[in-house]
């Protein structure tokens, strides 16, 4: 196997973010990062929340101020300031040191933020990691806004050279193996995937048999890969793919299909009867990667 | 035949209580760590083991792709949880109180120097330019800043500013802006030490000037004396906090240029871990600075008492910080 593993295809997208991350049990979790994409979209989610709650924030300010009379509205005012400041400040803060160590916007990306060497997040590494998006958000922000002011020609180029330094600061992420930002170095943090799944059903389970009878030579047929695409097939249920593959099954295998056979009946016996077949071989230690493995 | 699956016995002997850390796992994700009880809570580190070693079994044994992701993701997230916990709030806010803040603040005295010896130099700059030319503080100040407290302003307008009553208002609108954007100024301030620190010795450099360019304007008055007590009463914790956020800049701008025998991902790590015990105490600062300027600036207008509330504070920052202590 190990002289195989030297020849084997270029890793799948997936794996290129796939890091091997060992508990002290010894076991390995086998983290994988959260893509560029994957982070802008959070970041972006999040601004989104920010201003939504900024609005909803200043509409509710304007209400008690105008219902309080424009005269006494000073308070109010200091009341908005000091919210616009604590929530610029404070949202990723409050969030990413809270129990789920995510920010909404990571939330719905399945994404969290955790420690690089397995330890404990701590409450400064978020401070750290956080306090750094002024210079890689905020700044360049500064600097556009000021693009947009700038009058005479001199001041023109001093905002472009803010913009292309912020803007080095901005695209880090994209520069570096582990999608770390700024902040994240700095922390000593990065941002992996944790997403919430739930337990799907055994496909092999719901099923006695149903009469069907496969020989060692049509359970032969496959390796693993094949097996986990029928897999997902069957999970996916729909009905024109799953007659495709039914058919490109029977076709392979030699399999005569009788006038009453379903199609999801038929795949599924054969995914129980391949997936006990492959993994009665694994148990003595062949693992048959795919139909073109010899092993 | 299939009922006889062994991935299948192994995942139907287990289920139950995967189901079970994941619900203890809900409940102490939705923030309600302490509603479980202690039993439960000793539950979990074992039902995390029995799921990571499921793991490495169903790795090694099951075909079935759903359960082997279903196992990744909760034993990822088990270890969060296990690994992760922080110790009970109260325990971790008295020892940053007791140990990690001064420490870290200790720890940079160096770089917190360099920033005050640049804010009194940039002030004394700000200062002899003004004194000299006040042409000089229109460049200095902005407008928005100065808020009328300009050459042209007459002496009384500027005495008014120092007193100002805001209507019986402890807190004025204008006040709360400067502390907002003073506030953003430390933080600025230690971000931009991560670009090889020259942007925050601008930055600092910059504050000082323009304390130096308003005392100067106060100075040609006469009113020296009552500014800095307007300035001090907050401005001793304020200002210090910012040349530590700068310290802490310096520090993490330092590592990256110098990792010496570390790598310089390494470097910035170690240097972000002191740094970030640092920051996080500099935005309590800010806020008793807040507070000491919204609230104790506009009540309190006695000269000497704003110098004495200044001078109690600074003393108390500078003796909490680096008056030696025992080692706990």
């Amino acid at each position: 196997m190990t002289a195989v593993s030297a020849t084997r295809p270029p890793v799948e997208p997936e794996a290129r973010f796939a890091r091997r991350f060992i508990t002290p049990e010894g076991a390995d979790l086998r983290l994988v990062l959260g893509s560029g994409g994957d982070r802008a979209a959070a970041f972006l989610l999040d601004i989104l929340f920010m201003v939504v709650g900024l609005i909803a924030f200043t509409l509710l300010i304007a209400w008690i101020a105008s219902s309080v009379g424009l005269k006494n509205a000073e308070p109010w005012g200091i009341a908005w300031l000091l919210g616009f400041f604590v929530l610029r400040n404070g949202y990723f803060i409050a969030f990413e040191a809270g129990p789920r160590a995510a920010t909404p916007g990571k939330r719905v990306l399945g994404l969290r933020v955790a420690a690089r060497d397995g330890g404990r997040l701590t409450a400064e590494a978020v401070f750290v990691r956080n306090f750094l998006r002024e210079i890689e958000v905020f700044l360049p922000v500064v600097f556009l806004a000021a693009a947009n002011a700038a009058g005479d020609p001199v001041q023109g180029w001093v905002v472009l050279m803010g913009l292309v330094w912020t803007g080095g600061f901005l695209l880090f992420p994209m520069f570096n193996r582990d999608r770390l930002r700024l902040g994240d170095i700095v922390a000593g943090t990065w941002v992996v995937k944790a997403p919430r799944r739930s337990l799907a059903a055994d496909l092999a389970a719901s099923h006695d048999g149903g009469g069907f009878a496969f020989t060692r030579e049509q359970v032969s047929a496959y390796g693993v890969k094949e097996l986990q695409v029928l897999e997902t097939v069957l999970r996916a249920r729909d009905k024109r793919t799953m007659t495709a593959v039914a058919e490109r099954i029977r076709g392979k295998i030699g399999w005569y299909k009788a006038p009453d056979e379903r199609d999801d009946a038929f795949l599924t016996a054969y995914y129980a009867a391949l997936r006990g077949r492959l993994e009665h071989r694994l148990l003595f230690g062949h693992r048959r990667r795919d139909k073109f493995d010899k092993a | 035949m299939n009922g006889d699956l062994k991935s299948h016995r192994f995942r139907a002997e287990r289920e139950a209580d995967w189901k079970t850390l994941e619900r203890l796992l809900a409940k102490a994700e939705g923030g309600h760590a302490r509603r479980l009880t202690a039993a439960e809570l000793m539950q979990i580190p074992l039902l995390y083991r029995s799921v990571v070693s499921a793991l490495s079994v169903a790795r090694a044994t099951s075909l079935d792709a759903s359960l082997v992701d279903y196992l990744e993701a909760l034993a990822t997230r088990a270890y969060f949880f296990v690994y992760g916990a922080r110790a009970h709030l109260g325990d971790r806010l008295a020892r940053f109180f007791r140990h990690d803040w001064p420490a870290a603040v200790r720890a940079i005295w160096r770089e917190t120097l360099i920033a005050t010896a640049i804010l009194v130099f940039a002030t004394a700059a700000g200062f002899a330019l003004v004194w000299n030319n006040p042409d000089w503080y229109g460049s200095i100040l902005p407008d928005a800043m100065a808020q009328g407290r300009d050459p042209t302003a007459t002496t009384a307008f500027l005495r008014d500013a120092l007193y100002h009553d805001a209507k019986g208002q402890p807190l004025s609108f204008f006040a709360t802006f400067l502390f907002t954007h003073n506030a953003g100024v430390s933080i600025l301030a230690f971000a931009l030490g991560f670009a090889f620190c020259a942007p925050t010795v601008l930055l600092v450099a910059d504050n000082g000037l323009t304390l130096g360019a308003l005392m100067a304007l106060y100075a040609s008055r006469g009113l020296l004396v009552p500014l800095g007590g307007w300035l001090s009463i907050h401005g001793t914790t304020e200002l210090f906090a910012t040349v530590i956020a700068a310290g802490a800049g310096f520090r993490i701008g330092w590592a990256v240029m110098f990792p010496g025998p570390l790598t310089r991902l390494e470097a910035a790590r170690v240097a972000g871990r002191t740094a970030g015990a640092a920051m996080a105490g500099v935005v309590v600062m800010l806020i008793a600075a807040g507070v000491l300027e919204g609230v104790g600036r506009q009540t309190i207008r006695l000269d000497w008492a704003r110098y004495a509330i200044g001078g109690t504070m600074l003393t108390l920052w500078l003796a909490y910080f680096y008056l030696p202590r025992r080692e706990t």
